[in-house]
């Protein structure tokens, strides 16, 4: 469904993607695991065209994307919850949620939204709330609910549980699983916490360096040694 | 008494021409961070645009007052809007990753430029036109003065009125205004949930150019005089008010137009009318000394 081929990104002089390869198949849940500046979140923004891939493609439902603008691989059916969230703190709850949906040219709104505030019933209290008055953990719900608003068939998330307290994380974790079994949506996630994120996926990839060093079966990575000493041993 | 309160009405009327230029530089900076310095010649053409409308109405033979005016208001939109639009899109867009002085720079150079192609296409000579509403109500008549407002002011107020009206409607409450919003917060974020950054801009210039067209109606109608060179002052005029209400504030763009029109008009009207201009920039200077953010800015630093 989502395929990167030979994907290179570079930062100026940096080269921060040096030839991606992966896929994404529907229903999946897949992650994405490895250090602080392994090029994780590039790689994640790159799929929609912030930045744009210096060389090598990246194919969605068989359709080459790569040159697109990011609003249009958005209508296509990706939404992205960046890293750091950024929520448009000026703008109420509500109105965050309402540019979500975006994407859809007629959208049956008044039902997205009772879907987004049952899923996070605090969205619903706070919706005339300004944005930036929320908690670090209410950000996150509101940046995945904003992006579910656009009915994506393919979630991004970037590092969902960075800054939340252990049983928000849970919480946030058990939401994505939900979203994926529930609304059918395929989801790829970046994720720092390697042991939640490969509890979750299905499948995962290992960073460094800007290249992917390691794929499989989640069960796999977590048994992988390499994988242990490396992500997990000490962390979860 | 009488004669103070002639002055308010008269500063009043001419606050509220500031104020419609001046939202169209503070909007263009919510959005873009730059200040368009080919704004002020937006409303320079959109007034050459209605001076022609009106005698174009006037040689079609259409003699109803408001029919007449509706067309030429609606005409003089268009065009008016077609120019910002073409600005936006020949001076400004290709330089959207380029360092913030290289807009800048292009705005001055559009700028210049417009003055010019006015000048040699419509010529150097004052463009008058002949009073096309006239007369006015007395509102209260002193000892040996008469308070009177002018069927054009009373114009001027019910249109600015309503365009504020319609305007907060677009921006507070239609997809519109939130993708505008989103996009003066975070543009990379406003394409990653689908918003067309791009086209949201282009109609941002579309929006201000129109009330720049509105307020050069109005001048015209007022004044009655148009030269090529009047965008220059009522554009820093009008900058000067966006800057005092607050950069990037809509409602400080219309308080700043207000307050600068009555500085003004009491200026001119207690002291001399040749230093009213000097008046209007020490303000400026005060409150980029003083407040920098203005009246009803935000400050710079936001809590994350």
């Amino acid at each position: 469904m989502l395929s990167l081929a030979h994907v290179h990104v570079y930062h100026g002089p940096i080269h921060a993607l040096r030839g991606v390869d992966l896929s994404v198949e529907m229903g999946e849940i897949v992650t994405l695991i490895g250090a602080n500046g392994a090029g994780k979140s590039t790689l994640l923004m790159s799929i929609c065209g912030a930045p744009r891939a210096g060389r090598g493609r990246v194919l969605w439902d068989g359709e080459d994307i790569t040159d697109l603008p990011s609003f249009e691989i958005i209508r296509r059916g990706i939404a992205q919850v960046p890293e750091g969230r950024r929520i448009f703190s000026r703008m109420s709850v509500l109105e965050n949620l309402l540019v979500g949906a975006t994407p859809l040219e007629d959208g049956q709104r008044e039902e997205d939204l009772q879907r987004v505030f049952a899923l996070f019933p605090t969205l619903k209290d706070r919706q005339h709330q300004r944005g930036g008055t929320l908690s670090g953990g209410e950000q996150q719900m509101l940046a995945i609910g904003r992006a579910l608003m656009g009915r994506p068939r393919l979630l991004l998330l970037d590092e969902p549980s960075l800054g939340l307290a252990p049983r928000l994380v849970q919480r946030i974790f058990e939401i994505i699983e939900a979203i994926n079994r529930e609304q059918n949506v395929t989801v790829f996630l970046v994720e720092q916490n390697a042991y939640h994120a490969l509890r979750l996926a299905h499948r995962g990839y290992v960073m460094a360096n800007g290249r992917i060093v390691l794929a499989g079966e989640s069960k796999a990575l977590l048994a992988n040694r390499e994988v242990r000493a490396a992500y997990l041993e000490g962390g979860v | 008494m009488g004669y103070f309160l002639q002055q308010l009405i008269n500063g009043v009327t001419l606050g509220m021409i500031y104020g419609l230029v001046a939202i169209g530089y503070t909007m263009v900076y919510g959005i873009l961070g730059m200040i368009n310095f080919a704004h002020g010649e937006i409303y320079m053409i959109g007034a050459f645009i209605s001076i022609l409308g009106f005698i174009l109405v006037g040689l079609a033979g259409i003699t109803a007052v408001p029919l007449a005016l509706i067309i030429v208001l609606t005409a003089t939109m268009i065009f008016t809007a077609a120019y910002g639009w073409s600005v936006e899109r020949v001076a400004y867009r290709p330089l959207r990753q380029a360092p913030r002085l290289a807009p800048l720079i292009s705005a001055i150079g559009m700028s210049i430029f417009l003055q010019n192609y006015v000048q040699l296409s419509q010529g150097a000579q004052v463009k008058t036109l002949p009073p096309f509403i006239e007369g006015g109500v007395v509102l209260l008549r002193d000892a040996d003065f008469a308070v009177r407002i002018s069927y054009v002011q009373l114009l001027i107020w019910l249109l600015t009125l309503v365009l504020m009206a319609g305007f907060a409607w677009i921006i507070g409450r239609t997809a519109l205004g939130r993708a505008q919003r989103a996009c003066a917060e975070d543009r990379v974020m406003a394409s990653l949930v689908g918003i067309n950054v791009d086209r949201t801009i282009s109609l941002t210039f579309v929006l201000g150019a129109a009330l720049a067209a509105v307020a050069g109606t109005m001048v015209t109608l007022y004044y009655g005089v148009v030269d090529f060179f009047i965008g220059f002052l009522a554009g820093i005029k009008a900058f000067t008010a966006a800057v005092l209400g607050g950069i990037g504030s809509l409602p400080g763009a219309m308080l700043g137009g207000l307050i600068l029109g009555l500085v003004e008009a009491f200026w001119s009207a207690y002291f001399t009318t040749e230093y009213k201009d000097v008046a209007a920039f020490t303000i400026l200077v005060l409150v980029l000394i003083f407040r920098p953010t203005g009246l009803l800015g935000r400050p710079e630093v936001e809590k994350v």
